[in-house]
């Protein structure tokens, strides 16, 4: 994706200090237990999905509800890919002829993966990207439904409601790491192209935008398409971590998590996109021990289910009555100021803020 | 003949129940841009409420579950939403989630997922025969109580003070306020209002299902959406309207699409709300609740 104008170097680095957080996180993990070591792949890949929605929420400013329907895309073509020949007659019985017989390797099927819930996004966008503000929103939510429906009921390729499995589980956190970097560097580099210029300025001001010529849909769609690409990479990684695929698993929850961890961060950067996850997931995971049951000597707290949720769901209200506009208003990492002073003196631009109000 | 007259029977009481539950969303909507989509939350406390004191005498229930579901609906809107009555609707639509999220899953840590049997009002299941139609006693309780709950409504809208109050505020929050209605007062009464239109659907959704689990407030809530949306979002005939409209659809879509299709009703249903949106994106009836102001 070449800029329109190329970025000054001060301009890509909170994407920088971004990557070099969540390489810190996976290598630091190493030193950890197994099962820290699977959360922070559980996190990695949720920064692929939540930075995934925000290449259009983010940009756009229309709340889509609709991105964990292209994980499920994501996730179904990879296993129809990627499930061994062997394997399939006794998953999927009634698979069409050519995906029965066909097996690729992981990485073209999660490319073919993720170019399959671009497509499908193309679909719904061409009539869903005419609408605006909260008829926008419920349409999104409608393509959610009609996604969901369809994969739970559509026997012969899913399976119905019971769950795909048999799934190569290669998704290790340097994988899920990698995606995270490519997702992030895709979202700055959409930022600094002609398009994702455009797209931004209708969401600040869309009368003014279209009266400079800036066709505001087809600005949309192109960034619908580039963040189903990514969010359908997401659920690629997931069912090869999980290694299953169960077509409930991409509804309403999970719409939930993406959405609150992108309000959390704050819906306006990419800073507050990758935080919010990282947030987000700390304290889920503070609260799944807190679930399974404290001692705390005097008083011991019986495990419970649910209350992880419980914890989300009020520790994100209080988050949104104190910082509506999320933990980072909507700015990105800033240049620290030694770096920027020096940078400076060298005649390299500084960036102005990148935020709305 | 008599299997169409059923079938239009069923699209009647279940078009009502729809209405009930869009009238709720489009209340709140109108007045703070808010889509409450806790209100199926209140729908579920609602049915729990009734489990823990069916024991009482059928009076003490319904005054007790009434007092639980609205105090519910008023708690919501004082704790979660009256901070954020500046946000943008995003916000509040995220804020409502997040409620749904909480009292969702605190019925899951107190109660358990697994669902429980709903036994109050349990004799109506038997039938009765109306000019030869067999009718369970339900379905005609769930149509009178949906006409008493509609008429009332609309008695409090167009008649009394305070309804008036509401329904200018529904219009434009605004200008209301300038004109001198007090902003509080009138979220705090339409959120009772909705608390109570919420225990109506509750009582009768919950002894149609004849069980309750903590998610089982998702599905009306759905529904209710689309038919606001359908309606128009802000305008309470137009909730009414969608309603019926898609309480229709969907009896019709059961009783019409081949077998095999049946189970992807809601893939139809939704496809249905997404060709009205493109053809209508504020509704059968817009209002300038939806506009989006320069």
């Amino acid at each position: 994706m070449a800029g329109a104008r190329s970025p000054g170097i001060t301009a890509w680095w909170p994407a920088l200090a971004l990557v070099l957080l969540l390489v810190a996180i996976t290598v630091l993990v190493g030193l950890a237990s197994p099962s820290l070591q699977r959360v922070a792949t559980e996190m990695l890949i949720r920064v692929v999905i939540v930075v995934g929605a925000y290449i259009f929420i983010g940009n756009s400013g229309v709340l889509s509800f609709g991105h964990v329907g292209f994980m499920a895309v994501g996730a179904y073509v990879t296993a129809w890919l990627t499930i061994p020949v062997a394997q399939k007659p006794f998953i999927l019985p009634d698979l069409p002829q050519f995906l029965a017989l066909t097996e690729l390797p992981v990485f073209p099927a999660s490319l073919a993966a993720g170019a399959a819930a671009a497509l499908v996004a193309l679909f719904f966008g061409i009539p869903l990207m005419r609408l605006s503000g909260i008829a926008a929103s419920i349409g999104t939510f409608a393509m959610l439904v009609i996604i969901q429906s369809v994969f739970s009921h559509w026997d012969e390729m899913t399976g119905g409601a019971s769950s795909l499995f048999g799934l190569p589980t290669y998704t290790t956190r340097w994988v899920a790491l990698g995606w995270a970097i490519a997702t992030i560097v895709a979202a700055f580099a959409y930022q600094h192209t002609r398009s994702g210029f455009r797209l931004r300025s209708s969401r600040e001001d869309p009368v003014a935008a279209a009266s400079f010529g800036v066709s505001i849909t087809r600005e949309r769609l192109v960034a619908f398409v580039i963040s189903a690409f990514f969010v359908g990479i997401g659920g690629v990684l997931q069912a090869h971590f999980l290694g299953i695929v169960v077509a409930d698993s991409f509804f309403l929850a999970s719409t939930f998590l993406v959405i609150a961890m992108l309000v959390v961060g704050g819906i306006g950067s990419v800073s507050g996109a990758v935080i919010g996850v990282v947030v987000v997931t700390v304290l889920g995971e503070m609260l799944r021990r807190a679930e399974g049951g404290i001692d705390l000597g005097v008083v011991a707290l019986p495990a419970r289910p649910g209350l992880r949720e419980v914890g989300l769901a009020a520790a994100l209200l209080v988050i949104l009555i104190f910082r509506p506009r999320g933990l980072m208003g909507g700015v990105e990492i800033p240049v620290p100021s030694i770096l920027g002073r020096s940078l400076a003196r060298r005649g390299a631009r500084i960036p102005t803020s990148e935020s709305g109000k | 003949m008599s299997a169409v007259l059923q079938h239009v029977v069923d699209m009647v009481s279940v078009g009502g129940l729809y209405a009930l539950m869009a009238l709720g969303i489009g209340l709140i909507f109108g007045i703070m841009r808010l889509i409450n989509f806790a209100h199926g939350e209140l729908i579920m406390v609602g049915g729990y409420a009734t489990w823990l004191v069916v024991d009482l005498p059928g009076v003490a229930v319904i005054v007790l579950t009434l007092a639980i579901v609205v105090l519910f609906a008023i708690g919501m809107e004082r704790i979660a939403f009256r901070p954020l009555r500046d946000a943008s609707p995003a916000t509040l639509l995220v804020a409502a989630f997040a409620v749904s999220y909480f009292l969702q899953n605190l019925a899951l840590v107190m109660f358990g997922g697994r669902p429980k049997p709903f036994t109050f009002a349990d004799t109506l299941i038997e039938q009765v025969t109306i000019a030869g139609l067999r009718i369970p006693q339900l379905q005609v309780m769930s149509l009178v109580l949906t006409v008493l709950t509609l008429v009332g409504l609309a008695v409090i809208l167009k008649r009394t003070n305070i309804g008036v109050q509401m329904r200018a505020a529904a219009q434009d929050f605004r200008m209301a306020r300038l004109a001198g209605i007090r902003a509080n007062r009138v979220i705090a009464l339409a959120f009772l209002i909705s608390g109570v239109l919420a225990w109506v659907v509750s009582v009768v959704y919950a002894a149609q299902i004849g069980q309750i689990s903590p998610t089982m407030g998702l599905q009306p809530v759905i529904v209710g959406f689309v038919a606001t949306v359908i309606g128009g979002l802000g305008s309470l005939s137009g909730a009414v309207i969608g309603g019926f409209l898609v309480g229709s659809l969907t009896v019709a879509l059961q009783a019409l699409l081949p077998g095999d299709l049946r189970e992807f009703r809601d893939a139809f249903l939704f496809t249905g709300l997404l060709l009205v949106l493109l053809v209508r994106p504020s509704g059968i009836i817009a209002t300038r609740a939806l506009k989006e102001r320069v």
